[in-house]
């Protein structure tokens, strides 16, 4: 399968979630500029600061010429996940529900948090042990979820490890029909025992196994 | 026309900017201040004011956490 990293200007986790995707599959890289997905089996929105985050976090980037292309990929079914700067990117898009706003501290968090599974026969979840604690780091300023409708939780944050006052510790969440996902913890930088965890290759191996269960029907 | 939009955070959702300036007037001698709220300010000139509305729904502020109002 290929997956396809979006990249705009200001992204900085873009070569990481390549990286990562190299892992499970082939992936390339998706220019924000550019209409064409490539024929990727799945689009990752990465982390970052696109465009600046001028006005507030992923509201100039959800006008990029590509995000055109990823809101049409999303309605037609196809896999979209969203870390971090992309899941607010996506949030703002009207791709995913709800808001990121400022973390109640203040502050940029950046550090390993422990995560939940709520959900775990998702298109983003299956690869995960029944009752599977990942771990999995947070870095960013503005991570706090907020939605006022209920919403499709996939990953909580472990008691007493949110980072950011998020709702109901809310740390990654999927639309209705289950093909787009967004959350704040980087799966991209734990894909290895040597950098502290390898449970973020968990998420791309369950896509992994969706587009290629998807390829055999 | 010269237009402005205020853009401030819904009510009833926790805003920590405007708790840190509340709590940072005291400790400067500034007594008797509460309810304090940070928002943004958007000064723009625009030639169909009518449009407004539009823009701040799309794209000045995000309906789902922020409140906005136009002065024109």
């Amino acid at each position: 399968m290929k997956f396809g990293v979006v990249r705009f200007p200001g992204s900085c986790d873009d070569v990481d979630a390549l990286l990562a995707c190299e892992r499970v599959g082939e992936a390339t890289m998706l220019w924000h500029a550019d209409r064409d997905l490539h024929g990727v089996d799945a689009v990752v929105v990465p982390g970052g600061f696109s465009y600046g985050d001028y006005l507030r976090a992923g509201a100039i980037a959800r006008f990029a010429p590509v995000m055109e292309s990823v809101a049409e990929f999303a309605r037609d079914g196809g896999l979209v996940l969203g870390i971090c700067n992309g899941f607010q990117v996506l949030c703002e898009a009207g791709l995913l529900p709800g808001a990121l706003l400022p973390n109640v501290s203040l502050k940029f968090v950046c550090r390993q948090v422990g995560l939940t599974v709520e959900e775990p026969d998702t298109a983003f979840t299956s690869a995960c042990e029944p009752g599977e604690q990942l771990s999995i780091p947070v870095k960013h300023m503005t991570g706090r979820y907020f939605s006022e409708d209920p919403v499709h939780v996939v990953l909580r944050y472990a008691s007493g490890e949110n980072p950011n006052g998020s709702q109901d510790d809310i740390a990654a969440v999927r639309n209705e029909a289950g093909n787009v996902f967004g959350l704040m913890p980087h799966p991209e930088h734990a894909v290895d025992p040597l950098t502290g965890s390898a449970s973020g290759l968990r998420i791309f191996e369950s896509m992994r196994a969706q587009v290629a269960g998807h390829a055999l029907v | 026309m010269r237009a402005r939009v205020l853009v401030r955070p819904k009510e009833g959702i926790l805003d920590p900017q405007g708790q840190a300036v509340e709590r940072a007037l005291p400790a400067l001698g500034f007594g008797g201040v509460s309810n304090v709220h940070v928002g943004r300010l958007i000064e723009l000139d625009v030639e169909d004011p009518g449009k407004l509305p539009e823009m701040c729904e799309q794209l000045l502020s995000n309906p789902l956490i922020e409140d906005y109002e136009i002065q024109t």
